[in-house]
């Protein structure tokens, strides 16, 4: 095994920045790591004009920060930024690499592992450092059923993504310094094979959802598509938002933009009722911020009724439609 | 005429994953095996530019010999010939090796490939990395997530959806493209259709002796992961929970917690039943 640098690497994924802060919670983790391991803690930017986002990684926990700031890297490209992230991580060997798990560092990362040689953990919903100073990735498998501990022993840097919402951005500290170690764009950068033609922002396809307050959430065990029905009259009383889970939106019960979970929306409703849904880890993974839940099911063993506040052992639906009723006759006028 | 090549893996059903309930963990070996949603997807959008354009579509899988299976719900669905990739020595390998492995049986077995289309990720270990390792092992041009796709002389323009970003993509074949399960709803095979598959002799079996690997360089040997530990996944918390008549329980629920939803609701509930 190479000799590596102290160094763990937080790669800079500033797209989108006010919604995404996955590089920020990333930073923060990585302070956490660096205690164990007496690492500095980087961060790693690409770009054209981008020491606003330098400024504010140093902010957040970054003592030093690799920038490569160049005219030609207006565009977010993965192609190029693969180039650049090989390059530098065989000049400076780092130990780790953290990668946020957005679409653009999916895809990203992986190619990055390939070229230098090493392992990688996608989708980690936690990081530690054991006895031998290695980093455990703890990755969700087998339908979130599953928690995998993951280590990379031989090869380096030892590389992980993490999606967005996983761990907490550290407060934005106005007096932090760090060291800026610019790096020059290579001479010649490899042509582009895959070429943008347009992009062009989609406001996220609804973010209602994401945003609401209350989110009335409803699985297979409400029964019927007519049953879960229900559910929009209930969430419209309470001036909330309706969430799915897999098997409901695959049977149409619910569209798309209405799943909840890995591979669909993250919630932080203040309030979120949870209706015969088991409680699946690619479901559950986007209810960390959820402050306060109330599930019902009939199954007093399901891993959503183990995480909720008040946990309702009961029919689902005969639970909805009573608290419609309730909620219709509390409401003071 | 595009040749095509899709690959598919097969996992474990997941609705139908049998538990081992005292420990807590999954008999692996007794669940069933079905093809991987996202690939399910892929092998669609193969079928799709071979009605268009034209094509030959090799359905490719590497996994224990029951992996056969996919191969053959391909042939059902339209592909034209299957490669089952199978060895022991194969088994455990990451997604790095993984790709590896593939890459030297697309080179022997169909170097002159148009188009590789993968899954965007697959049910059981969902890593979504073996598709763009794929496209750096073959050192082709790679894209992830396609919604769409459309052919001209040998000039693929897709469009995905990257983190808010509506992009359109252009790129030169040979490369590779990775599919979401967002579109692309794929067809389904007849019985009557897998029987007859059964019957094809379209499927090409190799070992890594085949495809000039050593044990060295395949399965878990080589791989630069290592899985410590797997452990089934419970967040639990102290939650109050409660049984008996609905009615009952709802009152409590307003008793104790209707400031709660009250707050979020940003309306003054009345939270007993013949307060005020
Ligand atoms: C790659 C991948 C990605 C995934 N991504 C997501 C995702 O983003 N979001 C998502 O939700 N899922 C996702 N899943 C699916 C996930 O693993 C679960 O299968 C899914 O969340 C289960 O949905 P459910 O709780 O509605 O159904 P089930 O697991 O079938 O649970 C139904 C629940 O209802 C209860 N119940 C039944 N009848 C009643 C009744 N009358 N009253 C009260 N309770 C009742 C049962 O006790 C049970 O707990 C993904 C899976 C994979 C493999
Ligand atoms: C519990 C557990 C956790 C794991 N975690 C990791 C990890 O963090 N990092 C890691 O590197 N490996 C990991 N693995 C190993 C991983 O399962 C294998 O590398 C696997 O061969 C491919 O990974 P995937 O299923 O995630 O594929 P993905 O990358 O999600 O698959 C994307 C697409 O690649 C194609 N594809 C994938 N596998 C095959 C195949 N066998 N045959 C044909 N086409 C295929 C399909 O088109 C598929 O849709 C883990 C395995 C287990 C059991």
């Amino acid at each position: 095994m190479k000799k590596t640098a102290k160094e763990i690497w937080v790669f800079g994924d500033y797209r989108n920045y006010f919604r995404n802060r996955v590089t920020l919670q990333l930073l923060a983790k990585s302070v956490e790591l660096a205690k164990k391991t007496g690492s500095q803690v980087c961060a790693v930017i690409f770009g054209n004009g981008v020491q606003e986002y330098v400024n504010e990684y140093i902010a957040h926990g970054a003592e030093k920060v690799y920038v490569i700031d160049h005219d030609s890297l207006h565009e977010y490209h993965v192609e190029t930024y693969v180039v650049l992230m090989e390059m530098i991580v065989r000049k400076y060997q780092p130990e780790m690499l953290l990668v946020g798990a957005t679409c653009f560092g999916r895809e990203f990362a992986p190619r990055v592992a390939k070229r230098v040689h090493t392992g990688l953990t996608a989708d980690c919903v936690d990081l530690e450092i054991n006895g031998d100073g290695l980093l455990v990735q703890t990755a969700p498998a087998f339908g979130g059923n599953l928690l995998a501990k993951i280590i990379t022993p031989h090869h380096r840097p030892q590389m992980a993504t993490v999606r967005a919402g996983v761990f907490k951005e550290l407060p934005h500290d106005y007096h932090a310094s760090g060291k800026v170690i610019p790096i020059p764009v290579p001479k010649r950068l490899p042509e582009n094979r895959v070429r943008l033609i347009r992009s062009k922002h989609e406001p996220p396809r609804t973010n209602r959802i994401e945003d609401a307050k209350i989110v009335v959430c409803g699985g297979r065990g409400m029964g019927s598509k007519q049953k879960f029905k229900k559910l929009f009259a209930l969430a419209e009383l309470l001036g909330g938002e309706v969430g799915a889970t897999r098997p409901v939106v695959y049977s149409g019960w619910a569209d798309d933009d209405s799943l909840i979970g890995q591979a669909g929306r993250q919630i932080k409703p203040l309030l979120l009722l949870s209706f015969g849904i088991s409680g699946a880890i690619q479901h559950t993974a986007a209810l960390s911020d959820a402050k306060f839940i109330i599930a019902v099911n009939k199954n007093p063993e399901a891993p959503m009724m183990k995480m909720a506040d008040v946990a309702i052992v009961a029919d689902a639906n005969q639970v909805c439609s009573a608290l419609i009723r309730e909620i219709r006759e509390r409401i003071r006028s | 005429m595009l040749k095509l090549i899709v690959c598919i893996k097969q996992v474990p059903m997941v609705s139908e994953l049998p538990w081992d309930s005292r420990t807590g963990t999954l008999k692996r070996e007794m669940a069933e095996g079905m093809m991987n949603p996202a690939c399910k997807h892929a092998l669609e959008a193969a079928l799709r530019i071979k009605r268009e354009y034209g094509g030959h579509i090799t359905a490719m899988t590497m996994g224990p010999p029951m992996a056969a299976e996919v191969l053959y719900e391909a042939l059902t669905l339209g592909a034209d010939r299957g490669v089952l990739l199978t060895d022991k020595q194969m088994a455990g390998a990451d997604t790095m090796i993984t790709s590896f492995t593939i890459a030297r049986a697309i080179e022997k077995e169909c170097p002159e490939f148009d188009l590789v289309i993968c899954g965007s990720q697959t049910a059981d270990s969902e890593t979504a990395q073996v598709g763009p390792q794929l496209a750096e092992e073959l050192n082709i041009p790679c894209a992830a997530y396609i919604e769409s796709l459309e052919c001209k002389d040998k000039c693929l323009r897709m469009t995905r959806l990257s983190d808010d970003f509506l992009e359109t993509l252009e790129m030169d074949l040979p490369g590779l493209v990775t599919i979401t399960t967002r579109q692309f709803r794929p067809r389904y095979a007849t019985l009557s259709g897998l029987e007859e598959a059964f019957q094809f002799s379209g499927i090409t079996t190799l070992n890594a002796a085949d495809l000039g690997l050593s044990p060295e360089q395949i399965g878990m040997k080589a791989s630069p992961t290592r899985i410590l530990d797997v452990f089934s996944s419970t967040a639990e918390k102290k939650n109050h929970v409660m049984t008996g008549a609905v009615k009952k329980i709802l009152e409590e629920v307003f008793e104790k917690f209707g400031d709660k939803i009250g707050s979020a609701m940003e309306k003054d509930l009345k939270t007993h039943e013949h307060s005020d």
